[in-house]
C-alpha cells in the first residue's frame, strides 16, 4: 500500500497500521451485507449453538460498546491534513463534518491541526488571513455546506482580494437520498463550492479517500503558489463516515512547493534600464513582500537607485525608518514609476475626486504625460470576470505577469550593471534630497500630532502615541489596520520589521479587523511577541465573538477600541450627498446622518470584553486617563491574557 | 429722525453686519453647536484639527473672506455649503468657534511626541 512518494512526516504508517489491525478484527467479527445474509440462510440450519463468542456476549457483561471493525475515512483525512504541517483550524462546528471533526480531535489528538472554536465562519477565514501574514503558513477551515459558506463568504473575498491563502473544506449531504431529512437537507447543495467560485483560485468536490488525498494536497499547493488565493474543497458527509473499504489502497501525494513565476528576462531588462537612467525613479509597493526577505531586495533595489520608496500599505514592504521612505505625494515628479504587486495601478497614478460632477466624479492624473510606467504584478495571472477586484485599466509601458519578490534578484541585478557609470554621483545627491525632505515630513507629522492633543474625544495622534509609549520597548507586532486612524502608527512609529504592519483586508468588508488580529496574535503568541490591535468599533460588533475566541485559546493580544461611534465613511458620504443637494442632512437623535451612527445608546465595549472573559478597561473619554489606563491593560495582556481598552476618539 | 426710520436703519446695518462683517459679531459657541450639527467635524474633526480627510481649520484658520467663500463655492471633495444648508450667521459662528481655538503646543514640549 506504501507509496514512495509519501512524505516521511506523514502520520500514514500509524493509519496503515490502524487499517490492519482493523482488517484483523473483521476477520473475527466481519460485517455481512443484507444480499449475504439471504443467500447464507439457504445453506444453514435454523439454529446453530453459539459460538464461544457468542455466549460470552450474552452472558458476560460487555466491557465497551462494539468498536468498528474499520476505520472511517475520515481518519485517513486527517492523515492526509497533518501531512501538510497546518497547525490552526478555526472553525464553528456543524453536522455535515461531524466525522472529520470527530476524527481530527480523537483520531488525530486535536493537533497539528488544533480546532479552535469559534462563533461565526468569518471570524474563521479572517483569523486564517491574519495568521498568514505573520508566519507565511495557511490554516484551514472546516465549514458548514451552504450556511457556514454563506457566513465565510465576505472573509473569503477579503482573503481573494487580498492575496492570501485560506483552505476552506465545507460539509455537504451530496447524496440526495442517503442525506438526513430536515435541516441538514436545507443545508445540502449540489455544488456548495459554487457560492465561492468566483473568488477562490481552486475548488473540487473529492468523491473518493484517494480524491480527497489529492485534491486536498494540490489545493494547498495551489494557494500557496503566487499569487497566493483561497481554495475550497467539499466534503460529502458520507465520504467521511464510511468505513474504509477492505483492501483500498490509499497514498497520500507528496506536497512539494511550486517556484513562483519570474518575470520574462527582456521585460527586466529593458525595466532596468529604464530605471537606471531616470531623473526621479519612484519604487511603490503594496502587497510586495511575500516574505522577510523582500523587505531586504527592496532596500538592495531602493538605495542602488537612491529613489523614493511609496508603500501603499497591503503589506509592510520596507523600514518606515528608512530615509528613502517617502509619502505619496512623490509620485508626481517621478519620470520613472516602477510598480510592485499594487493592488491598483489606476488609482496610484491618477485620483478620482468625488464632486459629483454628472453624479460620477472627476478623474485627475497624478503624474506627467511623460512618465513611464513599469508593473510587476503576479495578479495579472489570475482575474476572474465577475468581481471588479482589478480595478481600473491602466496602460503601463513595461508589464510583467510575474512574481515581485521572484523576480526582485534579477532586477536588482539589471539595474547595477544598467546604471551608467556618469550618473552615480547624481544617484547619490537624490538620496541626500530624500533624507532632508522625509526629516522635514516627520516634522511636520508630529506639528500636526500636536494639534488638538487635549481634546475629548480623543485625538487619534494622541492615542497612537499614548500607546507607543508602553510598547515602544516591546518586540511589539500591529496586528490590526490603522488605516481607519489617519494612519498615525504607520507615519509615526518606526516600522521595521514584517510583523510590525500587517496591512488591511483586502476587500475592505467589514468584519476582518478584530477576528484577523487575533489570527495574527496566535501566531505571535510561541514567539513572545506583543500583540496590539487598533479596533475601529464599526468593524468589531460584525464580529466580536472573536474575542471570545481569544479568551477561550488564551491567545494575548490588546485591543484598543478606536471608538468614533459611527460608520464613519459613510457619514461623510451622507453628507457629502445631502450638501450637494442642498438638503441638511437628518441627524435624528445622533451625531451623524441618520443610519451612520453607532450611539444612542452607545455600546459599552469593555463590559462586551468581560463578559466574554477579555478584561476590559473604559470607557477613556479623558486623555488624561489613556496612559494609566493602556499600561493596566498592557500588564494584563504581558500576563498571558487579552484585554481591551474602550477609548473613544476623534472621527479618524 | 422717526422712529420707523431708525428702525429700518438699525435694520440695514444689522444685515450688513450679518453680511460683510458678520465674524464680528459672531458666537463661539453657537458656531460649536452648528460645527457639530452640520457635519464639519466629520472630515476635519471637533477640534479642527484635520486628519487624512480634511485638512486641519484650527487653531489660526483662514481669515473669514477667504473661509466663507471657499465653503460656497467649494466644487472639490468637500460639497459646499450653501445658504439653504448654513445660514450667513451659523457659517460667521463656525468661523468664531474655530477662531476661539488654542493654538496647539509645540511638539517639541510634549514628551510623549519626543519618545
Amino acid at each position: 500500500m506504501a507509496r514512495k512518494d509519501s512524505s516521511p512526516n506523514v502520520d500514514r504508517r500509524k493509519f496503515l497500521a490502524g487499517v490492519a489491525v482493523a482488517g484483523a478484527a473483521t476477520a473475527v467479527a466481519p460485517k455481512v451485507s443484507a444480499a449475504a445474509v439471504g443467500a447464507a440462510e439457504k445453506k444453514l440450519p435454523s439454529a446453530l449453538p453459539p459460538s464461544a463468542q457468542q455466549i460470552a456476549a450474552e452472558v458476560g457483561t460487555p466491557k465497551a460498546l462494539a468498536q468498528a471493525t474499520r476505520p472511517d475515512g475520515s481518519d485517513f483525512m486527517v492523515d492526509v491534513i497533518k501531512s501538510l504541517d497546518i497547525e490552526y483550524l478555526p472553525s464553528n462546528c456543524a453536522s455535515s463534518f461531524r466525522g472529520l471533526h470527530e476524527s481530527l480531535i480523537n483520531y488525530g489528538h486535536n493537533k497539528k491541526p488544533e480546532f479552535l472554536t469559534v462563533n461565526h465562519e468569518e471570524i474563521a477565514v479572517a483569523m486564517g488571513h491574519g495568521y498568514f501574514k505573520v508566519t507565511g503558513k495557511p490554516m484551514m477551515t472546516l465549514a458548514h455546506g451552504t450556511v457556514g459558506m454563506q457566513h465565510a463568504c465576505m472573509a473569503m473575498y477579503n482573503a481573494w482580494c487580498d492575496r492570501v491563502p485560506v483552505i476552506m473544506v465545507g460539509g455537504n449531504h451530496l447524496e440526495a437520498s442517503m442525506r438526513p431529512p430536515g435541516v441538514p437537507t436545507f443545508h445540502s447543495a449540489q455544488d456548495i463550492n459554487a457560492l465561492v467560485r468566483d473568488f477562490t483560485k481552486w475548488d473540487d468536490t473529492p468523491l473518493s479517500l484517494n480524491h480527497f488525498a489529492q485534491s486536498f494536497v494540490r489545493a494547498y499547493k495551489i494557494a500557496m503558489t503566487p499569487p497566493y488565493g483561497p481554495v475550497a474543497i467539499a466534503l460529502d458527509a458520507d465520504l467521511q463516515q464510511e468505513p474504509i473499504k477492505n483492501g483500498e489502497k490509499l497514498s497520500i501525494p507528496r506536497y512539494v512547493p511550486t517556484s513562483p513565476p519570474q518575470g520574462d528576462t527582456g521585460a527586466v531588462k529593458e525595466a532596468a534600464r529604464l530605471l537606471a537612467n531616470a531623473e526621479r525613479p519612484v519604487l511603490v509597493v503594496d502587497r510586495t513582500a511575500r516574505t522577510p526577505n523582500a523587505i531586504k531586495l527592496l532596500v538592495e533595489l531602493a538605495e542602488l537607485l537612491q529613489c523614493p520608496v511609496v508603500d501603499r500599505g497591503a503589506r509592510m514592504n520596507f523600514p518606515k525608518t528608512h530615509h528613502l521612505s517617502r509619502a505619496p505625494g512623490v509620485i508626481g515628479q517621478a519620470d520613472v514609476i516602477i510598480g510592485l504587486e499594487l493592488a491598483d495601478f489606476w488609482a496610484t497614478v491618477n485620483a478620482w475626486i468625488d464632486t459629483g460632477e454628472g453624479g460620477h466624479g472627476i478623474n485627475e492624473s497624478r503624474i506627467k504625460d511623460d512618465t513611464k510606467l513599469i508593473s510587476i504584478n503576479s495578479s495579472d495571472l489570475l482575474t476572474k470576470a465577475n468581481y471588479q477586484d482589478f480595478q481600473r485599466f491602466q496602460v503601463v509601458d513595461v508589464h510583467m505577469a510575474a512574481d515581485a519578490e521572484a523576480t526582485l534578484p534579477a532586477l536588482i541585478e539589471a539595474v547595477r550593471s544598467a546604471i551608467p557609470a556618469g550618473r552615480k554621483a547624481a544617484i547619490e545627491r537624490r538620496g541626500e534630497a530624500s533624507r532632508k525632505a522625509k526629516a522635514e515630513a516627520r516634522q511636520r507629522n508630529l506639528a500636526a500630532m500636536a494639534v488638538g492633543w487635549d481634546a475629548s474625544p480623543i485625538s487619534t495622534a494622541r492615542l497612537t502615541m499614548e500607546v507607543w509609549a508602553q510598547i515602544k520597548d516591546l518586540d511589539w507586532s500591529m496586528v490590526g489596520s490603522d488605516r481607519q486612524m489617519s494612519g498615525w502608527p504607520s507615519r509615526i512609529w518606526p516600522m521595521e520589521k514584517h510583523y510590525h504592519h500587517l496591512g488591511h483586508s483586502g476587500g475592505a468588508g467589514l468584519g476582518y479587523n478584530l477576528s484577523a488580529a487575533v489570527g495574527a496574535a496566535l501566531a505571535n503568541r510561541p514567539l513572545g511577541r506583543f500583540s496590539l490591535n487598533f479596533q475601529p468599533d464599526g468593524d468589531f460588533m460584525y464580529s466580536p465573538g472573536a474575542l471570545w475566541t481569544s479568551a477561550h485559546h488564551n491567545i494575548p493580544m490588546l485591543t484598543v477600541m478606536h471608538n468614533n461611534r459611527g460608520y464613519h465613511q459613510e457619514v461623510m458620504h451622507v453628507q457629502r450627498l445631502s450638501n450637494r443637494r442642498n438638503r441638511v442632512a437628518a441627524l435624528g437623535k445622533t451625531t451623524g446622518p441618520i443610519g451612520t451612527s453607532i450611539e444612542a445608546p452607545d455600546i459599552d465595549y469593555a463590559k462586551m470584553a468581560q463578559s466574554m472573559g477579555v478584561q476590559g478597561f473604559g470607557p477613556i473619554k479623558d486623555p488624561a486617563e489613556l496612559g494609566p489606563t493602556l499600561k493596566r491593560a498592557v500588564d494584563a495582556v504581558k500576563s498571558g491574557q487579552p484585554a481591551l481598552v474602550d477609548v473613544w476618539t476623534q472621527p479618524r | 429722525m422717526s422712529n420707523v426710520v431708525r428702525v429700518g436703519v438699525a435694520a440695514l446695518a444689522a444685515c450688513l453686519l450679518i453680511e460683510t462683517g458678520a465674524a464680528l459679531a459672531a458666537s463661539a459657541d453657537n458656531g460649536k453647536k452648528v460645527y457639530m450639527a452640520v457635519g464639519c467635524w466629520g472630515c476635519h474633526g471637533t477640534v479642527g484639527q484635520g486628519g487624512v480627510t480634511g485638512p486641519k481649520l484650527a487653531p489660526e484658520p483662514l481669515p473669514y473672506e477667504a473661509f466663507s467663500a471657499f465653503v460656497r463655492t467649494t466644487n472639490r471633495a468637500m460639497p459646499p455649503y450653501r445658504e439653504p444648508v448654513l445660514s450667513n450667521s451659523d457659517l460667521a459662528d463656525i468661523h468664531a468657534y474655530l477662531e476661539a481655538q488654542p493654538k496647539a503646543a509645540d511638539h517639541k514640549t510634549i514628551p510623549l511626541l519626543n519618545q
